[in-house]
């Protein structure tokens, strides 16, 4: 590693590790691994079954990961993305691609500690072979200003009995402008679980639009959000399922806490084109409980305490 | 240690309660009785700081009017709700450890050991995972690792299996021989057993307060002697 890199590298490693990182785990040979900071791959890591290949692109990177056939990852995947800088864009377009009976987790971590105006766009494409399984849980931290525009886009398609589950996390710094737009298409007994678990306070502007259209019969799909919203943060949730063949079930559960002058919108969007499909919603936006609240209240926590462990419950 | 003057709670601008007085000493299980909808809960909760009231309470001596839910509880006063709370995300074992006092999972296993919990059971969530009993339990548990100086249990019995009698009481007999006080509000004639002193409300008034038998058999024979 030259010595510039090698101190960007170490840098990012700071707040990777501060955000909850594993950073033993990006230099270790049993873990395949990608590091980048703006535009520049700063270590990248594949394992026997896990080949990750990365190209630079303007104002990013493209990386392509392949778990090959049968391939069951003992240990997970580590991804570090992250700007360090104030300003800036960055660009990650990713290919995930699972090959059938492959098995494999991803741990990703998105950066931006000292962002006042930076644009992250994430732009991945998943394909989950049959019978094959993604876990792919991505943690964001976004520094204190609120200075970050983060569009993640995902499209899915996962085949005959294979599972992709994703989470989207941010529970520490501030949200700044999220917007993410997840697309799920799902064969036959194939299933998949979208989560997101956000909180956001100041201006901050938090869309989501998560969607599984249950295409193969009894494929099964659960869109999941939690968020929890102070001062003047906005949310807008769009968390959609559509049976499309026999006895697909889908469900859409959203939950959310608004305080102070938060506004929150929820549209669970749940459909069927076949009569034998069944696709279930529930959502639920509100202040903190009262009783919730109470009942922290006498064991002697302030109302300030009570709300923050109810709210890091929600999350959690 | 609680008395109670003059306390009257309107909700919705009618009374519940009405001119209460009452005393709980240091070391005494006092038992509230009264039909559905007497007030006992309006009571229970107005002595917690949950409902504004007319009227004063003192606590140890000293006025505590002006304190807030938290500041009583900070006092050594918990309230265990008739309808216990759920909280998504939160484990039963993180709950009791913000309860306690003395805040070592030594203490939360032996909590969880005395209200006959299982163990694993402090790794699930107080969700709707948990049985309405179960939950109730959980909710004692907390309580007596509070080591409150008044305990005020709104029908800890209640949708417990009969079993478990014994259990709930031997958890009000350990508080009491820690020297806490406990107003326990039951409609089970067992339960009020573990009481010194008993206190029938009715409409919101208080019909008669004493020894527990008399008023146990006077309540037996005459669940509301207030009503005409
Ligand atoms: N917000 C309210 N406005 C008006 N009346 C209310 C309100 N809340 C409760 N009440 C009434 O107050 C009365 C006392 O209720 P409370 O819950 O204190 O009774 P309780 O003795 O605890 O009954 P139970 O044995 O059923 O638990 C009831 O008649 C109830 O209908
Ligand atoms: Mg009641």
């Amino acid at each position: 590693m030259d010595e510039l890199i090698k101190k960007e590298y170490e840098n990012l490693v700071k707040y990777y590790e501060a955000s909850g990182g594993n950073s033993k785990a990006l230099i270790s040979d049993n873990y395949a691994s990608i590091v980048i900071n703006g535009n520049h791959v700063l270590a990248k890591n594949s394992t026997k079954g896990i080949v990750i290949e990365t190209k630079k692109i303007e104002d990013g990177v493209y990386a392509r990961i392949l778990i090959k056939k049968g391939h069951k990852a003992k240990n997970p995947v580590h991804l570090c993305f992250g700007m360090l800088p104030r300003e800036g864009k960055q660009i990650i377009r990713s290919e995930i691609i699972a090959e059938e009976g492959s098995s494999v987790k991803f741990i990703a971590h998105c950066i931006f500690p000292n962002a006042t105006h930076i644009k992250h766009i994430m732009k991945s494409k998943v394909i989950v072979g049959r019978n094959a399984k993604v876990e792919y849980e991505e943690t964001h931290f976004h520094g204190k200003s609120g200075g970050v525009r983060v569009i993640p886009t995902t499209f899915a398609r996962v085949e005959e009995g294979g599972e992709y589950n994703s989470s989207f996390l941010l529970r520490s710094g501030r949200a700044g402008y999220i917007d993410i737009d997840y697309e799920v298409h799902l064969a036959s007994c194939a299933q998949s679980m979208l989560i997101s678990k956000i909180h956001g306070m100041g201006e901050d502007e938090i869309r989501a639009r998560e969607s599984i259209y249950l295409e193969g019969e009894h494929s099964s799909g659960v869109v999941k959000t939690r968020m929890a919203l102070r001062e003047r943060a906005k949310s807008e949730v769009v968390g959609k399922t559509i049976g499309m063949a026999a006895y697909a079930r889908g469900h859409v559960d959203c939950t959310e806490i608004i305080m102070d002058e938060a506004r929150a919108e929820a549209s669970p969007v749940v459909a069927a084109y076949h009569p034998l499909a069944k696709v279930t919603h529930e959502a639920a936006i509100g202040s903190v409980d009262k009783k919730q609240l109470l009942t922290l209240m006498t064991r002697g926590l302030t109302q300030e305490e009570a709300i923050d462990v109810i709210v890091s419950g929600l999350l959690k | 240690m609680l008395e109670l003057r003059n306390l009257t709670v309107k909700k919705d601008g009618k009374s519940i309660v009405k001119n209460v007085n009452l005393h709980v000493n240091r070391g005494e299980v006092h038992v509230l009785l009264g039909v559905n909808g007497s007030g006992k809960t309006t009571l229970a909760q107005a002595i917690m700081g949950i409902y504004p009231y007319k009227g004063n309470i003192f606590f140890e001596g000293k006025n505590i009017d002006s304190l807030s839910v938290w500041e009583r509880a900070r006092l050594g006063i918990t309230l265990a709700f008739q309808e216990p709370a759920r909280f998504e995300g939160l484990l039963v074992k993180d709950y009791l450890i913000l309860s306690a006092k003395e805040k070592s999972m030594e203490n939360v296993k032996l909590a969880i050991k005395t209200v006959g919990i299982p163990y694993s059971i402090l790794f699930e969530e107080i969700g709707e995972n948990l049985s309405g009993g179960e939950r109730k339990r959980v909710e004692l548990a907390a309580v007596l690792l509070m080591n409150p100086k008044l305990a005020i249990l709104d029908e800890p019995d209640s949708g417990v299996d009969i079993l478990s009698f014994s259990l709930i009481s031997d958890v009000i007999l350990r508080m009491k021989s820690h020297n806490s006080s406990v107003l326990l509000i039951t409609h089970s004639e067992d339960m009020a057993n573990v009481g010194d002193k008993a206190t029938i409300l009715c409409e919101g008034k208080v019909a008669i307060t004493g020894e527990r038998n008399k008023v146990k058999n006077m309540f037996k024979y005459s669940p509301c002697p207030l009503k005409r």
